[in-house]
């Protein structure tokens, strides 16, 4: 479905991914878990097309992306959820879900995942005509899913998911994830830092450390891996 | 007791036209600011040059026998479709190249294209002041009033007032708007999202000089002339506006203009009218120093 060919990108003179292989097959969870700084949200940004690759190819569903402008990557199914969330703070929650459908003309599927995205967090359905800024961390977490899932991506990439939530909120975006995993058959590539609800919801995983891949394997596998252990599950 | 009344409103009045005048141009400013963050120093020439093809349409027209409604209209729409062309390119070649940049770049790039047009317009038309003909006719109906308001104030206010409608409503619910709010509060995840900033930023420039274009063709037959010096007074004029209301706001650029407007307008009919400009810019410091901001200017209230 995608998968990332020796690629490696940065800002600058800073090279944050140093030659990075990835693959990733439809219908899988997978995770990329690594320290502050190892180049997680660079890979995502890459695969968006906001950063451009420096060597190294990207296909998505056998097309060659990694030139494609970020537009043309979210039209052809692959979206993003970037750390911070990033709700545009001053349009309703209503409004913010009709930008995550932006590219889209078909008005009566758009009711219906609209419909969808409230059915899963009816909090979102009661503060619709509420500013985005005005919403906690985690609805702010639960809308910036929602609006992804209005693009109808087959793959949904998501950056710290969990990051600055309550452990309660985890626990529910991580349902909520294998939940829109298993409703829409949604590929699902995941980056985080909170290591062990990862890889509790993985099928596989990639480790990450200074732009390289340095392990990978079944996420139950990494789960018992002592390297894995001592270095992000705190074992 | 009645007379000074009278001469309230009709200041009020004439204060309000200016103010609608300023609102127009200043729209263009606040719009650019809030998407790209820049001040647009060329857009007072986009207005001048609005007056300007104006000027030849309605000449043009007057000569192949058009009436009077018809003028105005087909002069509106020259100007109109003549200045976004301007707008349009002038983001592509002189901005658009500096969209990284640091951000005093562009901004004197800015400059540069407001120096580059007034120059431009001085060689290929003239330095002196050319009559612009009094498109708007008197309206009978208007005549028990004609001691406190004009029928071109009348024609202006009207205007002003629908296109700030039709604005405001393509700012809140079309798909384009909505974009447009949406890149000018987060531009990364407006790219993520899919919207093609690219293509908004350009949509923001062309609406901003259709609006300033209206501006040049009413305040210009408003006056009776033009000359191509008129958009730098005007453009520092309508900057203070949006300033003054908050520079990034709609509402606020409306808001700061009729301010504007109205205490120019009292300052000289009341005090003197060597003093206009500097009651105008006296109000732009007292705000820069007391609420910085503008008066509808948000702080951020962005959750991180």
């Amino acid at each position: 479905m995608l998968r990332l060919e020796n690629v490696s990108s940065g800002y600058g003179n800073i090279l944050a991914l140093k030659g990075i292989s990835l693959d990733i097959n439809a219908g899988e969870i997978i995770t990329l878990i690594g320290a502050n700084g190892a180049g997680k949200s660079t890979t995502l940004m890459t695969i968006s097309g906001v950063v451009k690759t420096r060597t190294g190819k990207i296909f998505f569903k056998d097309r060659e992306i990694q030139k494609a402008e970020p537009d043309d990557i979210v039209k052809s199914g692959l979206c993003q959820v970037p750390e911070g969330r990033h709700i545009f703070p001053m349009l309703t929650v209503q409004e913010n879900l009709d930008m995550g459908a932006f590219l889209r003309n078909d008005k009566a599927e758009i009711k219906k995942d609209l419909d969808y995205v409230y059915s899963l967090f009816p909090i979102l359905a009661q503060r619709r005509n509420q500013d985005g800024g005005t919403l906690s961390g985690g609805e702010q977490q639960m809308l910036a899913l929602s609006r992804a899932l209005m693009a109808r991506p087959e793959v949904l990439l998501l950056d710290e998911p969990s990051m600055g939530l309550a452990p309660l909120i985890i626990k529910q975006i991580f349902e909520i994830i294998k939940q829109i995993n298993k409703d829409n058959n949604t590929t699902i590539f995941l980056v985080e830092q909170n290591a062990n609800q990862a890889l509790q919801i993985a099928d596989r995983a990639y480790v990450i450390e200074n732009g390289k891949i340095t392990l990978s394997g079944q996420a139950s596998d990494l789960l018992t891996n002592e390297e894995v252990q001592k270095a992000y599950l705190g074992i | 007791m009645l007379m000074d009344f009278d001469y309230f409103r009709e200041l009020f009045f004439s204060g309000l036209t200016r103010g609608a005048i300023y609102a127009l141009i200043a729209l263009g400013y606040t719009m650019v600011y809030g998407i790209i963050g820049l001040i647009n120093f060329a857009h007072g020439e986009i207005y001048m040059i609005g007056a300007f093809t104006a000027f030849i349409a309605a000449t043009i027209f007057s000569i192949l026998g058009f009436p009077a409604l018809a003028i105005i209209i087909l002069a509106g729409v020259c100007a109109v479709i003549w200045s976004a062309s301007y707008g349009y390119t002038i983001e592509k070649i002189a901005y658009k190249p500096l969209r990284h940049a640091p951000r005093l770049s562009p901004l004197i790039s800015a400059i540069g294209m407001s120096i580059f047009l007034q120059n431009y317009v001085l060689l290929a038309q003239t330095s002196d002041f050319l009559p612009f003909p009094a498109l708007i006719p008197d309206f009978d109906f208007m005549e028990p009033y004609a001691h406190i308001v004009g029928s071109t104030d009348v024609v202006i206010l009207a205007t002003t007032t629908v296109i700030m409608i039709i604005l405001t409503f393509i700012i809140k619910y079309t798909k384009v708007g909505k974009a447009m709010r949406a890149t000018a509060q987060d531009r990364t995840m407006a790219t993520l999202v899919g919207i093609n900033v690219n293509r908004i930023i350009s949509a923001t420039f062309i609406i901003g000089s259709s609006l300033a274009a209206v501006g040049g063709l009413l305040i210009a037959s408003h006056i009776g002339q033009i000359n191509f010096y008129i958009g730098f007074i005007a453009g520092i004029k309508a900057f203070t506006a949006a300033v003054l209301g908050g520079i990034g706001s709609i509402p606020g650029a409306v808001l700061g203009s009729v301010i504007l407007g109205l205490t120019e307008s009292f300052a000289t009919g009341y005090v003197s009218s060597d003093y206009e400009d500097v009651f105008a810019f006296s109000l732009l410091v007292l705000i820069l120093i007391f609420k910085p901001s503008g008066i509808l200017g948000k702080a951020d209230n962005q959750k991180v």
